[in-house]
């Protein structure tokens, strides 16, 4: 790959002070009249967090969205599946939190590599997301009193996480998805489940359209519009292993990314470190235990490696808190990130535990003691049932066992202030984009991040698309989608040709090991070197050996799943490349050879202050794009938590 | 320390099988075996690996989180949809559950209102059009009050919750008797009924729902409770004697 890069990329901040931008900046975007505004067509792909609410709010404005996912129902976007919490700087604790002070922890949490300006404004509008979502009937949870309650998360001193038990964001997706049921019974959402994006359609170099493949009947299907809205989620399932839902994949955002979007930072994914530990070779995905857990949970190790004696035998003298010890003001809060690469640390020396050694312990005694039972239950309940359930085990009575797994994934696409991506009318949300998280995702920010996109953001920058540009009518006869439609079609076709020995689940978990042991919690030249040459051979073999049956003319979810991996093949070779081009340690990107002196992560502020974002060239390699940072509000400074 | 078995079980498993919409389907029989801390859809994965390799298409099933929340498993499993374990899922079980050399059949969730559509995948789209109905506070976008700016007492809060942790699986239509979708739409209509925020169109809500429930061809209740006792989620019948008395209420009221 081209390491120099050439442009430099404009972020398109507005100018002014930090906190008057995004006032400033709706007061000068241009508006599109409420009667014109049906006259627009917006493609909404996914129904996640920023799906849902996208698809809804523009339609609420009187736009006409078409709304897609691959799920059989809106609902089950995986936004659905998170845990914890949604951040918002409402103060309600009065413990000193605003919204500067969320922009900053943002900031420094993602270790300096987020954008000021975006980040700032996520921090303005997080405290509308939580009236918007109580509007909506989202029960939170309440103190006695009848108001809200709130709890703190790892990386911040302030209690200002909102949450609905372990469900916060299956409540608020079914808050988002209510709000655009109604808009579909209104009529001015059209929305198609079961309907894969399989290619974005470009009409004078602006986004105009995409091609389908319904995954009942395998129809191929061409849809015109104005714009395009991408909301379909990370690409952690590169990995295989993740608490990613198993559809969950990089297609849509990958076949945008070859069209002329650029990928920004694809080196940042989020290793979350309370999952159930991996258990067998069958293993299909990992489980996420909150991070609320750290609230009241204690993690340590036996102090000797090769102690294998039950938890509970273990004397006090004998364990090894080895978060509160090193980092005594955060202690078990520290930052997923830190958790994360002190975990792989201590079980690397010889100190994990539980039959594979690669797990530590996540320990409630202490709790229960101090608050009881009845107590801790009421707090976690749903989550000690979830671990019963699936370990057999019992966590009110032996400590958990939980190991690090890939969780999140910060790089994306890359977007303007606008959200805009290098495809002008394509918009990318949420978790598909690369902007607010930097290097690394705080706790409970991610679905800040969706509905923050969006409820408030995108609703509002579509019009410097919309009426800022002039649009020509197309339709779905234009050449440009006969084009795209016919070579998805033969990339279907090609997949069921090969007719190979190997099935596609086991390129994808061959995939997964490789940029796992590689690429993952910790990485080095030699590593990401040797991945790439493994990730190239094991495409090649892809493509002559795996074996997918069935046709393309029904309901063929081995075909699905083959789509998906190919695209993951090209892309796990791009996210490699760009570890190996990072030459420093910043957030969940941690290269061995920049670390201090006490095995933490070295930024390089003189030569990677910025956003690396690729740009995809047909058979030449990727070109590099840099977007300079710059911080204007906040100082650089060594991201501790001791 | 750790409570996972390390023998294999043998299964011999009956899956059903069906091409499409309005093909004839029947049982297929295969052996399996696998870890007991294996889940049941890996099991399935198992299975479908070596149909695979024997040059057999996968059975198709739908699934995505695999931990208990998505609500796209289904399955009924030796005929209790979610199987034998109470408030679990069918990603959530594992076949520790089972023993080594029990036979075992899975069919798909039956109702008129899931038409199948292939193997074990049935169509739950007219849970969606239900929820249009009414399934939601009408709210626009950023013209919300402050979010303390009405309490709810913590009881109903929490009640509401217990209605709202609905996952929209469709067990409770495939355990009915009467394949009626009661406890799906009473979800929806108490967490609703419970808060503030749902009452400006509680007139309304109870009628609209259960009107598109019957439309779909969904039954009515008759009190076998066999919903609430395959629900993974443990919701209560009372929140239908709530949808009952919301929807005499409803009955009752002009309709604007």
């Amino acid at each position: 790959m081209t390491t120099q890069p050439n442009t430099q990329l404009h972020d398109n901040v507005p100018g002014g002070p930090l906190d008057e931008k995004w006032t400033k900046h709706k007061f000068d975007l241009k508006l599109v009249n409420p009667a014109n505004r049906r006259k627009f067509e917006i493609l909404v792909v996914g129904t996640g967090l920023a799906g849902a609410s996208a698809a809804a709010t523009l339609a609420e404005m009187g736009y006409s969205v078409t709304s897609f996912c691959v799920q059989d129902s809106a609902r089950r976007a995986h936004s659905i599946a998170a845990q914890g919490g949604i951040n918002a700087a409402k103060n309600y604790k009065n413990d000193g939190d605003s919204v500067h002070r969320l922009f900053y922890d943002t900031i420094k949490g993602g270790d300096y590599r987020a954008r000021e300006g975006n980040v700032h404004r996520l921090a303005e509008v997080s405290r509308q997301i939580i009236d918007q979502c109580v509007a909506q009937g989202v029960p939170f949870a309440r103190e006695y009193g009848g108001l809200l309650d709130n709890r703190s998360f790892g990386g911040a001193q302030v209690a200002r996480t909102f949450y609905a038990r372990g469900q916060t964001g299956q409540q608020l997706l079914l808050g988002a998805y209510g709000a655009l049921m109604r808009q579909v019974n209104a009529g001015r959402v059209k929305l198609h489940v079961r309907k894969e994006m399989v290619d974005l359609v470009e009409v004078d170099g602006i986004a105009r359209g995409i091609v389908t493949r319904d995954l009942t009947n395998g129809k191929f299907e061409r849809w015109a519009g104005h714009a395009v809205l991408l909301c379909s989620g990370g690409y952690g399932n590169v990995f295989y292993l993740s608490t990613n839902a198993k559809a969950s994949n990089v297609t849509a955002a990958w076949r945008a990314h070859k069209r002329g979007a650029f990928f920004a930072n694809p080196c940042y994914t989020q290793i979350h470190p309370t999952c159930i530990p991996v258990h067998g070779e069958f293993q299909s995905k990992l489980t996420l235990m909150s991070e609320s857990l750290r609230n009241d949970g204690r993690v340590w190790v036996p102090q000797d490696d090769g102690d294998a004696r039950a938890a509970g035998t273990i004397p006090e003298g004998e364990r090894d808190y080895y978060l509160e010890r090193k980092y005594p003001s955060f202690g078990n809060l520290v930052p997923r990130d830190v958790a994360s690469r002190n975990a792989k640390q201590v079980c690397d020396a010889g100190r994990g535990v539980g039959t594979t050694g690669k797990a530590v312990y996540l320990d409630f005694r202490d709790a229960i003691k101090r608050d009881g039972r009845d107590m801790i239950q009421a707090r976690y309940g749903n989550l000690f049932d979830m671990y019963a359930r699936i370990t057999g085990e019992d966590p009110y009575s032996v400590p958990m066992r939980i190991f690090p797994a890939v969780h999140y994934t910060m790089g994306g696409l890359w977007v303007d202030y606008n959200l805009e991506s290098t495809v002008p009318g394509l918009f990318v949300l949420g978790e598909a984009n690369f902007s607010d998280h930097g290097a690394n995702r705080l706790g409970a920010s991610a679905l800040m991040q969706g509905l923050a996109d969006g409820y408030f953001v995108v609703p509002a920058t579509i019009a410097s698309h919309l009426a800022g540009r002039v649009l020509q009518p197309v339709d779905t006869s234009h050449d440009a989608f006969a084009q795209a439609e016919a070579a998805s079609r033969q990339r279907f076709q090609a997949l069921l040709e090969v007719q190979g020995s190997r099935t596609v689940d086991s390129f994808h978990r061959e995939l997964g090991l490789i940029c796992w042991d590689q690429c993952g919690m910790s990485r080095n030249r030699a590593d990401l070197e040797k991945a790439i040459s493994s990730i190239r051979t094991l495409r090649e073999a892809f493509w002559q050996d795996v074996r997918v049956l069935g046709d393309a003319q029904s309901l063929n979810q081995n075909l699905e799943h083959a789509g998906r991996v190919a695209d993951f093949m090209e892309f796990g070779e791009l996210m490699v490349n760009d570890a190996l081009q990072r030459e420093e340690s910043c957030g969940g990107h941690f290269r061995e050879e920049h670390q201090t002196d006490e095995n933490e992560a070295k930024r390089n502020d003189e030569d990677f202050c910025h956003v690396t974002a690729w740009e995809h060239r047909d058979g030449k390699p990727s070109q590099r794009h840099d977007e300079e940072l710059k911080f204007e509000s906040v100082h650089l400074s060594t991201r501790s938590y001791k | 320390m750790t409570a996972s078995a390390t023998d294999d079980l043998t299964l011999t498993v009956h899956v059903w099988c069906q091409a499409g919409p309005d093909q004839p389907g029947d049982f297929v029989t295969s052996e399996v075996s696998v870890s007991p801390d294996t889940s049941f859809l890996e099991m399935l994965d198992c299975l479908n690996e070596q149909r695979m390799a024997g040059g057999q298409e996968a059975i198709a099933f739908d699934h995505d989180c695999r931990e208990g929340i998505c609500g796209a498993c289904s399955l009924v499993i030796d005929g209790k949809p979610h199987g034998p374990e109470q408030e679990t899922t069918t990603c959530q079980l594992h076949m520790r559950t089972f023993n080594d050399g029990d036979a075992i059949y899975v069919e798909p969730f039956r109702a008129k209102g899931f038409p199948v559509l292939r193997d074990l995948v049935v169509d739950r789209s007219a849970f969606d059009r239900i929820q249009q109905a009414g399934g939601y506070v009408s709210v626009n976008t950023g013209s919300a009050p402050d979010a303390h700016a009405v309490p709810v007492p913590k009881p109903a809060a929490e009640e509401a919750f217990d209605a709202a942790a609905c996952i929209g699986c469709g067990a409770c239509v495939a355990a009915c008797p009467n394949a009626s979708a009661m406890l799906f739409v009473a979800a929806k209509v108490s967490q609703l009924a419970l808060l503030p925020q749902g009452a400006p169109e509680r007139d309304a809500r109870a009628l609209s729902m259960v009107e598109a429930m019957d439309g779909e061809g969904f039954g009515n209740c008759t009190n076998h409770f066999e919903c609430a006792a395959a629900c993974p989620k443990a919701i209560p019948v009372t929140h239908i004697a709530r949808l009952n008395r919301e929807f005499l209420r409803s009955s009752l009221m002009p309709r604007s």
